[in-house]
């Protein structure tokens, strides 16, 4: 590989510094939110499907039930976590052209979190005002 | 090495077309397929609570997205779209703790064992998809 490292400051190069120690941390983290996701999943399909079949009543009823509500903000948290790690390494590896490679990554990142905000904000409001 | 500057000549080796086909290389692919698949799914489960989540205006008792929503996963073309999302998710799952099986305690390398589990994990989609939908509608 001979093609020069941009990522790499000349500072770090004259110290000959090696990695950030980081490298299986991506790793770690896509197989932890996997084990939570085991249990989460089973779970949210067979709530969600009642959730839709109870209609909107039935359903704003269901998630402003407690445990559902934690559950469904803590399966999102894992999902969206899960997702974005996964979305990452597909970027990584279909996008050759530096530029779009890093706006890709950093939608994919503010999409994630996005989506976490809006969706477990929801269940919290719901939750908070189930009953008032 | 960017690939918009790749300038080497050489050729490059040959790769997909030259192995021989087994069903584990498909549950591969098909786990990033449906891995993808589920990223793009998931904003559509995020706008159902978005309209779980609104209050009805003044002479409605269920919002209008909410009733959107709603027909969008009652017409057919919703129903095919949920089918399809249940089996990708059921398949993401099954394989996805093959793949944790495979790095935690290393069990199912045997060719002969990842390849009848790789089938299964198909089945498994396409049954469960189809049973999940089964229960949904008759139930």
């Amino acid at each position: 590989m001979s093609v020069a490292q941009p990522f790499k400051t000349p500072a770090g190069r004259a110290r000959g510094l090696g990695s950030a120690k980081e490298g299986v941390g991506h790793y770690i983290k896509q197989r932890v939110s996997a084990i939570a996701l085991i249990f989460l999943i089973p779970w949210f399909l067979f709530a969600i499907m009642n959730a839709v079949d109870a209609g909107y009543a039935g359903a704003r009823d269901w998630a402003g039930k407690p445990w559902n509500a934690i559950l469904l903000v803590l399966t999102f948290g894992a999902a969206f976590f899960h997702m974005r790690l996964g979305m990452q390494t597909v970027i990584e590896d279909y996008i050759g052209r530096t530029g779009t490679k890093q706006a890709l990554l950093i939608l994919n990142t503010f999409a994630a979190i996005a989506l976490f905000a809006v969706s477990a904000l929801t269940v919290l409001k719901i939750w908070f005002t189930a009953g008032a | 090495m960017s690939g918009a500057d790749w300038s080497d000549p050489r050729p490059l080796s040959p790769h997909l077309q030259v192995w021989k086909f087994h069903a584990t290389m498909v549950a591969s692919i098909s786990h990033r397929i449906t891995g993808s698949a589920l990223y793009f799914g998931s904003f559509l489960i995020g706008a159902w609570i978005v309209a779980l989540g609104m209050a009805p205006a003044p002479g409605e008792t269920v919002p209008a997205f909410y009733q959107f929503m709603d027909g969008v996963i009652s017409s057919v073309f919703g129903q095919i779209v949920l089918v399809l999302w249940a089996a990708a998710v059921l398949f993401h799952f099954a394989n996805g703790i093959r793949h944790l099986l495979w790095d935690g305690p290393a069990i199912g390398f045997d060719p002969k064992v990842a390849s009848a589990w790789s089938v299964f994990n198909f089945a498994f989609a396409a049954i469960g998809a189809v049973a999940l939908w089964a229960a949904a509608t008759m139930l």
